[in-house]
């Protein structure tokens, strides 16, 4: 059995805030997985620290590529972790929002091409060739996400709904086996959350792409994945299926508690 | 015309008062120690300004207008689930945008061949003075072009920039003095040094953004000048550098006015060639990423763009230009001292990419033409020259805050075809 992601006893320190203690988490190929938990628990923070914008405090982070070799990614630049196949998108939108919708996917390529400063200025065949193979293949991501219509708009001229997708797009432009989600559904209307559902869904059957999604919409998150994380104060304090996860005394404690306090 | 519009209009030419108060309306007769106030100086100031604005504001309405007319239908097409006879009536309409974009570019190439064809022309219908003048422009054109590429597409304050252009016409100063080599020369040899000056720069300011980046950029050129001020045996100090020798041509002798086209020429040159280079890279892979880093780093490095070496690239293909223009410069004024290299040229190359307007080619070029050679052209108005030049630089920020000419972002057009 091999372990795409496996995160071993992870903790990240802020000064004297613990914001993740000792989190373990693993996931399998062609899984969807949720991290779940209240405002706060360090969900995204844990994201960060596996997509290397911050460097864990502690413990292992190491990746299996679908027919590759175990290596361990804790440390390494954002960029060198995207190139090995983790893609993100974040809680708040970051597009690149006066780009067009095509230039933000053809920047999620950037890695899959190779042209260098000179190859641009003297455009050989072998640039054009490129340039040529970028904008088809971005044009397929954008079709594939229902954004066909959008080409050529500001990305910050979208609707919500879509910049959410245009996000998606261009992680699916570096060619992940792993994409990981924070929060897609925010924001989001009913009707446009479960397109979206069906929308990851699709992106993991027919794209081969696990997920790893965290998410406060609870009807999406139970219906979606086949594991469920909790966490709480930086701390895991449950794992299992959602039927499981539902009626764990814990979670109900941290989410009743949560409410009480709201 | 609303209400607010006067509104503002109006304050705005109180700024112009307040502004000009200090030089049109008190006069200080330093003989016989007395102040004359000049009120009915600044009465034609607030009512000229005033209208001025007024008739700018009435132009600038009646233009939009229309565009923005034919603009609304797209915007309501943005529905996320499409329908068929939506997706079909948009194809329609960028249609119509596409046949709109096919004459656009028929008229920027010809607009571009009259540009060229016209700086050809140039120096044989004007005076010494003036292809004197419009070498200097066009060595700022130049310098303005690689600023652009750091400030406009990597979005970074960059604020020592003339230390570049100081590395080039020192190289050109000291290779000559103490090596005899000529412009030819010194060309590449300068390219190489500022280029690495510019990768020099970029290495310690990779991790700093914002503020903190324009305070060491700035800090670099200072050093940079100060350097030059006091290394007096290598570089003469305040003295300068100075019989620096014009390009030769084949070992031609040249008159001053045949000299003067020759510099001419080979400047005009050089911008086409930064036009061509710039215009090549921000339409590439590095050039996009260095846009997009510019709008957001950390997304972008999310998306795999290596952050570090996009931005040494922009530090050096920018450095490179201001160094081919510090030759140049150098072999044209004959004489170099740190004087030309102050905080005060940074900021104006800075004022020709941003008035012009940041990360468009055309906007930087207008920029930096405009600003050099208007206080050139407003001498006839002697003392009120710079203010003059002052006005015309608060109107155009008041009322065209992004630039003279925007950067557009390029449009695509393959999906018309292919859903036809
Ligand atoms: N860069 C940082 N510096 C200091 N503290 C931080 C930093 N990033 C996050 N934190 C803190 O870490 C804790 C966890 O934050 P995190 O954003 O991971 O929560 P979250 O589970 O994603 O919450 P939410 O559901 O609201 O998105 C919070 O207390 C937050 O204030
Ligand atoms: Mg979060």
């Amino acid at each position: 059995m091999s372990l795409i992601l496996d995160v071993q006893d992870m903790t990240m320190d802020f000064g004297g805030l613990r914001a993740v203690n000792n989190v373990s988490i693993s996931m399998e190929q062609n899984e969807i997985i949720a991290l779940i938990g209240p405002n706060g628990a360090g969900k995204t923070t844990f994201f960060n620290c596996v997509t290397g914008v911050y460097t864990p405090t502690r413990g292992g982070i190491s990746i299996q590529p679908p027919g590759g070799d175990r290596e361990s990614i804790k440390g390494l630049k954002p960029s060198r972790i995207t190139e090995k196949g983790l893609a993100r998108t974040f809680q708040n939108i970051r597009l690149f929002p006066n780009m067009t919708v095509i230039e933000n996917v053809m920047i999620g390529r950037h890695t899959q091409l190779k042209s260098g400063v000179l190859g641009a200025i003297l455009r050989g065949p072998r640039t054009r060739a490129e340039e040529r193979k970028v904008l088809e293949d971005s044009y397929e991501i954008l079709k594939k996400l229902n954004l066909g219509h959008h080409v050529n708009d500001l990305a910050r001229n979208l609707p919500y709904g879509a910049q959410r997708r245009l996000e998606i797009a261009r992680a699916l432009a570096t060619e992940p086996f792993l994409l990981l989600l924070d929060e897609p559904a925010a924001g989001m209307n009913p009707q446009e959350t479960r397109t979206l559902e069906a929308l990851i869904r699709k992106i993991r059957d027919t794209e081969k792409v696990s997920i790893f999604l965290i998410e406060h919409d609870m009807s999406l998150v139970m219906s979606l994945s086949e594991r469920i994380y909790v966490m709480d104060y930086g701390k895991l304090i449950a794992m299992g299926t959602p039927q499981e996860v539902k009626n764990d005394p814990e979670v109900i404690k941290a989410y009743l508690g949560e409410e009480v306090s709201a | 015309m609303t209400l607010q519009q006067i509104k503002k209009t109006a304050l705005v030419s109180l700024w112009f008062v307040f502004l000009t108060f200090p030089i049109m309306v008190i006069r200080v007769n330093t003989i016989t120690q007395t102040i004359t106030w000049r009120w009915h100086n600044m009465a034609f100031i607030a009512l000229g300004t005033f209208f001025g604005g007024l008739l700018w504001r009435l132009a600038l309405d009646r233009k939009p207008a229309s565009a923005r007319q034919a603009k609304q239908p797209e915007v309501l097409t943005e529905d996320p689930d499409v329908t068929d006879v939506k997706a079909e009536s948009g194809i329609a309409r960028r249609l119509g945008i596409l046949r709109v974009k096919v004459a656009q570019k028929r008229t920027r190439r010809s607009l571009i061949a009259l540009a060229v064809f016209s700086a050809l022309l140039f120096p044989h219908l004007s005076s010494l003075y003036q292809t004197n003048i419009m070498i200097t422009a066009l060595i700022y054109v130049m310098l303005a072009l690689g600023l652009n590429i750091v400030i406009g597409l990597g979005n970074m304050l960059h604020l020592g920039y003339i230390a570049f252009f100081a590395v080039g016409a020192y190289t050109y100063g000291l290779m000559h003095q103490y090596l005899g080599l000529g412009f030819w020369a010194a060309l590449p040899v300068a390219a190489v040094l500022s280029t690495l000056a510019g990768i020099l720069l970029a290495l310690p300011v990779l991790r700093l953004r914002g503020d903190y980046l324009a305070i060491v950029t700035l800090g670099f050129a200072e050093i940079v000048r100060i350097l030059l001020n006091n290394a007096r045996n290598l570089t003469g100090g305040p003295a300068g550098i100075s019989g620096i020798p014009r390009p030769s041509f084949f070992g031609m002798t040249m008159n001053l006015y045949q000299v003067s086209i020759y510099i001419y020429y080979i400047v005009l040159a050089a911008v086409v060639l930064t036009v061509f280079v710039v215009w090549r890279f921000e339409n590439s892979r590095i050039g996009r990423a260095l846009v997009a880093m510019g709008e957001d780093d950390i997304a972008a490095e999310a998306m795999g763009v290596d952050i570090s070496r996009v931005k040494l690239t922009a530090f050096a293909l920018g450095s490179l230009w201001a160094g081919i223009g510090g030759v140049i410069f150098a072999s044209r004024t004959a004489f170099i001292n740190p004087a030309s290299f102050t905080v005060w040229q940074s900021i104006i190359v800075l004022s020709c990419v941003v008035l012009g307007g940041m990360g468009s080619i055309p906007g930087v070029i207008i920029g930096a033409l405009g600003l050099i050679l208007i206080p050139e052209y407003l001498r006839a108005f002697s003392d009120y020259r710079m203010l003059v030049f002052g006005a015309i630089l608060v109107t155009m920020m008041v009322f065209r805050p992004g630039g003279l000419i925007q950067k557009r972002r390029r449009a695509y057009t393959f999906h018309v075809e292919e859903q036809k």
